[in-house]
């Protein structure tokens, strides 16, 4: 299989989906949505590092990707948790609405 | 061009498509389920990359468990579609600001040349073996760690899904 493709691509790629990620965390106000761009942030990463184990020969990098979707699923249901938490007391999940923390 | 090519160049866009209605749907259920499609082609361009075993628990863990989670705790809180509220102007630009300014400095990182490993050991093939088996050997610690940590959360969980915490 000869493909023309390089380590470049994916890294490109990855890194677009990353921006995306980033642009929903600012953008976006439902905790949730905030949520779901984090995910997009974690997945982006893991493509950059199995392309980067590929292109290398060196499985490490399937591993620590691994590592990152045992950790995420964990991160999520733990925030998950929080944010059904704060519902109940507050009764929304914008984060405009959130600020006892506020100065 | 290759098939290659061809699916790789159609993995990408489409999951950079979902990726931007995921962020610009209002209403979150809608925004979950689009989601769920990105991390398939995600698995989907991990399969190119012939990393079988991350593509499956790709597809298991998060489009499986991950966004079962989510859509539930969208059901549970009951959350209508964000009403026009209008997004601010101000969190626009700046959300656009910063990934267009990271998407300038990853152009700019990824004009570098770029030298890769040599001599890094034998051929990745995508057998299950080659990847599991660091599991046991070399990486042995932070696979316990890590089944320690998701105790912890089960119970962290447990507790703040608790009625009242006292």
């Amino acid at each position: 299989m000869t493909s023309a493709l390089t380590l470049n691509d994916y890294l490109f790629v990855s890194g677009l989906l990353f921006a995306l990620g980033i642009a929903g965390v600012i953008i976006r106000r439902n905790a949730l949505v905030i949520y779901m761009a984090l995910e997009m942030n974690l997945n982006a990463a893991n493509l950059a590092l199995v392309a980067f184990s590929k292109f290398n020969k060196i499985v490490d990098g399937q591993i620590l990707v691994f590592f990152i979707i045992a950790i995420a699923a964990a991160e999520v249901a733990v925030g998950l948790a929080i944010i059904v938490a704060l519902y109940r007391r507050k009764r929304t999940v914008s984060v405009d609405e959130l600020t006892t923390m506020r100065l | 061009m290759s098939i290659h090519d061809i699916l790789f160049w159609f993995f990408s866009i489409a999951m950079l498509v979902c990726g931007f209605l995921v962020i610009a749907n209002r209403n979150p259920v809608a925004s979950a389920l689009l989601l769920v499609l990105l991390f398939v082609f995600m698995a989907g361009l991990f399969v190119l990359l012939e990393a079988f075993f991350i593509a499956a628990i790709q597809v298991l863990v998060y489009a499986g468990a991950v966004m079962v989670l989510f859509l539930f705790v969208i059901m549970l809180l009951d959350i209508k579609a964000s009403e026009r509220r209008k997004f601010r102007v101000l969190s626009i630009v700046g959300g656009v600001a910063v990934a267009v300014a990271f998407v300038w400095e990853l152009k700019i990182v990824l004009g570098q040349p770029v030298k890769l490993l040599t001599g890094g050991g034998e051929e990745l093939h995508g057998g299950l073996e080659q990847v599991v088996k660091p599991f046991f050997a070399h990486y042995m610690l932070p696979f316990e760690v890590t089944a320690l940590l998701l105790l912890v959360a089960m119970i962290g969980v447990v507790l703040l899904s608790k009625k009242e915490v006292k």
